[in-house]
């Protein structure tokens, strides 16, 4: 699993029919001291995320079809869970409330 | 999966016989912005994708469970075309965004 911040929607109205409207957020993945740690990826969204949350994401097929519960089908990205806080070292690097805060104040 | 824009096509007339029939197309690769990231790959697409759309694509052993036949030799596949991708509220790739 990894940390990444969501960034976007994306709107995908044709694409295979296993994935079933589910929806799709873009999502940057992240360190715990707010760096950046990758390539942007293509998440199925499966606990409510939006723009601005962090969340905590699988990209592994056998673990997101258990989630799913679906058959055989080609996902893995999926996005499981939304974090609240984070403290590495004994010290807070990331706090949900606080965040979003600050995006209100820009 | 991942942000790509179809580049091209590509014909390979000999091949594992349990791609037959599978079409199969250059992807670069976009970043978060919209932007080419890293190397074009050549994937199969089970969707009507063409070159100029911007798509999503899987990678790895998933990529082969997309395609007709599901133990074939494949570690990338187009699911879907991406008509809006957005970036904090701005249309970063898509329909929208056909300045390329």
């Amino acid at each position: 699993m990894f940390l990444a911040d969501v960034v976007g929607n994306v709107v995908s109205p044709v694409q295979c029919d296993f994935l079933n409207a589910r929806p799709l957020l873009l999502v940057k993945p992240v360190t715990p001291r707010d760096s950046s740690a990758g390539r942007a990826r293509i998440a199925v969204d499966t606990v409510g995320a939006g723009e601005g949350d962090r969340v905590l994401v699988i990209d592994e097929g056998n673990s997101g079809r258990q989630i799913l519960a679906a058959g055989d089908i080609p996902v893995k990205t999926l996005i499981v869970g939304v974090v609240d806080h984070i403290e590495l070292n004994g010290e807070h690097t990331y706090n949900h409330g606080e965040n979003h805060h600050q995006g209100a104040k820009q | 999966m991942h942000l790509g824009r179809v580049i091209g096509r590509l014909v390979a007339s000999h091949r594992y016989e349990g791609l037959s029939g599978v079409p199969l197309q250059l992807v670069q690769p976009l970043d978060s912005e919209g932007e080419d990231s890293g190397g074009a790959l050549v994937a199969c697409t089970v969707i009507s994708s063409g070159p100029g759309d911007t798509v999503h694509y899987v990678d790895g052993r998933e990529a082969a469970m997309a395609c007709p036949e599901t133990f074939v030799p494949v570690d990338a596949t187009i699911l879907g075309v991406v008509e809006e991708a957005t970036n904090n509220g701005r249309v970063v790739a898509g329909m929208q965004r056909r300045d390329r």
